[in-house]
């Protein structure tokens, strides 16, 4: 078999299947779950300063080439969420599985606060979710839209946080994503994880609406694959860091060609709806078999290969 | 994706609970799984299958949503998500089933599901007082589309049921010997509780249930009702090593296991011996607890 070790900035990951963010992740319980499945790092779902309910039913819905989703960022508020995290911390480190945790919030100076409470909980890693679909009407344009926005957030948060590392997530609806990575990376962040999902709408036609009860939501699964593909590409060729590549992975050849654009990790999210939380695992037991196959010893083979 | 499906009878079982009956069955529905029923501009909640020959569901008007759907006529369209989750798994030949309160719903389609295999069923059935007794008569009912025995020609069989007099629960077993000969059975035995003796015994359905498993023991016990209930029950079947498959109820959202909204409270999971990170709309919402003994 080949070697599935990932080196992702100072952490080592047993391999680099990554749980994304908003998919489980509510609870110790769960997290623990997900790793034991066989994860190589676990993504808490995001939290931002206040609890919030998040929207009402229909929330998601399965279509022809994956799901849409806008469960409106629903969580327990951050001093909640970090003591969620210390817990799940103490449980995943016996495990030898890092912890990453996600912060959105809807301006600059709260990013900065949200950051710092859940810092003090330390994970292993703070994701920076600028760049959620769902919550626009009440937080404006995404972060993720403009360089300047970008940069203002993770000069935040990179203050806030001391010496944990961030990941800043960008939005795959952007002209120039090399550009918003730049910003990023320009800015103080350690890693990008990318990309969250692509904003689109289902409508059943028998009944003249929108499914979802936000009307829009976040595409994600197979049809999110090649639009996730070429953003990693292009932040692959713009930015040094280490990037979280993310977006429609369902298989182990799926989770090689997101290494192939030049991702370190990559994240799996909606496979965890087809293939139930042993996807993880499965996914990466496959990346695997397709290393070997193929002739490639180590992750650093193959990255980048296809850039 | 949902699927449209048009009302063709509406039938009320109590104060607050109305049984809709469709136009058609739902491809692939197993007993124990649900579906989450959509109203375009209100909303989705997640609804037990009643049946399935053509799909039936129980709705109790708890909320807006449940009232929206009561005032759906026939004709009327429903939009349907599922068959969703992990539903109830025969086990055995001679099955015992729990119903508490609205927990009956699913059961009923399992019930029917058994009899049809041949099997042999008794059902328990819990609630408060005699009005909330949910689909009695249609557990005892011999015709398989039929929800709540009024049919004419099944009078005779339901009398102890639908006159609620009655406090002596062996009245039921009585229905046993007068039921006809028909394509689907009626169930072995129908045990009533109510917890102020309106109907049936009074008590606890779990009395009723020790009752039952003294009697002949099950090869498997199915319940449904609310997380107490079901605790209790947990521990009787632990008690007796018996095989257990419990339908749970959590906040439901995706239904597609993703959002991590519908875990078990801590206490009611471990009363219950149920995993850590358990989600109801996925695992769920029935638990099979078979052990090799």
């Amino acid at each position: 078999m080949s070697d599935l070790t990932c080196e992702f900035l100072n952490l080592k990951l047993r391999n680099p299947i990554v749980l994304a963010s908003g998919i489980l992740g509510t609870s110790a319980d769960v997290l623990e779950r997900v790793a034991r499945a066989g994860a190589g790092a676990v993504t808490a779902k995001s939290c931002g300063p206040a609890p919030r309910a998040g929207h009402p039913n229909p929330v998601a819905v399965e279509w022809d080439h994956g799901l849409l989703n806008a469960i409106g960022l629903s969580n327990p508020g951050a001093e909640e969420e970090a003591r969620m995290l210390v817990e799940a911390r103490a449980r995943l480190e016996p495990l030898g599985v890092p912890l990453i945790a996600s912060i959105f919030a809807g301006t600059v100076a709260e990013f900065g606060d949200v950051a710092r409470v859940i810092a003090a909980a330390r994970p292993h890693l703070i994701e920076v979710n600028i760049s959620c679909p769902n919550v626009a009407d009440e937080f404006g344009t995404p972060f993720a839209a403009l360089c300047e926005s970008a940069a203002a957030v993770t000069e935040m948060v990179k203050c806030a946080v001391g010496d944990i590392p961030i990941s800043v997530k960008l939005a795959p609806n952007v002209p120039n994503i090399g550009r918003i990575a730049a910003a990023a990376v320009e800015a103080g962040a350690d890693a990008i994880t990318a990309i969250n999902t692509m904003p689109g709408m289902v409508i059943d036609a028998e009944a003249g609406r929108p499914v979802l009860s936000n009307r829009v939501g976040g595409i994600s699964g197979p049809a999110l694959k090649p639009i996730a593909l070429r953003c990693v590409y292009e932040i692959a060729r713009s930015v040094r860091v280490p990037i979280i590549g993310t977006g429609g992975v369902t298989t182990g050849r799926d989770a090689a060609e997101m290494l192939m654009a030049g991702a370190t990790a990559v994240g799996v999210g909606s496979a965890v709806w087809t293939r139930g939380v042993a996807a993880l695992g499965d996914i990466a037991a496959e990346l695997a078999a397709f290393m070997a196959q193929e002739g490639y010893r180590t992750l650093g083979a193959l990255r980048g290969v296809a850039l | 994706m949902h699927q449209t499906f048009t009302i063709t009878e509406i039938r009320t079982e109590n104060y607050r609970t109305k049984t809709f009956i469709f136009d058609r069955s739902l491809p692939g529905a197993q007993p124990g799984q649900y579906v989450m029923a959509w109203l375009p501009d209100v909303g989705e909640k997640p609804f037990s299958i009643a049946g399935n020959a053509p799909l039936a569901l129980m709705v109790v008007a708890v909320g807006p949503f449940s009232e929206a759907l009561h005032r759906l006529r026939v004709g009327e369209r429903v939009w349907v998500r599922g068959p969703l989750g992990q539903g109830f798994a025969l086990h055995g030949a001679h099955h015992l089933l729990v119903g508490g309160g609205y927990g009956v719903a699913p059961l009923l389609f399992l019930a029917r599901t058994a009899l049809a295999a041949g099997h042999s069923v008794e059902v328990c059935i819990g609630a408060r007082t005699a009005e909330d007794v949910l689909l009695a008569e249609a557990f005892m009912s011999t015709d398989s589309t039929d929800f709540n025995g009024l049919r004419e020609e099944k009078k005779s069989d339901t009398v102890a049921l639908t006159t609620r007099t009655s406090t002596d629960s062996t009245d039921f077993n009585g229905l046993r010997e007068k039921k006809s000969v028909s394509s689907v059975q009626s169930v072995d035995k129908l045990l009533i509780t109510t917890e102020d003796g309106t109907l049936g015994e009074q008590g606890l359905v779990t009395r009723a249930v020790e009752a039952a498993i003294a009697a002949r023991r099950p090869d498997c016990v199915y319940a449904c009702g609310p997380a107490p209930m079901l605790t209790a029950l947990a521990r009787l079947c632990q008690a007796h090593s018996l095989p257990h498959q419990f339908s749970w109820e959590a906040h439901l959202r995706c239904g597609l296991g993703i959002c991590g909204s519908c875990e078990l409270d801590t206490q009611t999971r471990q009363a219950a011996n149920m995993p850590a990170g358990w989600l109801v709309c996925k695992d769920g919402p029935v638990r099979i607890m078979i052990h090799d003994s």
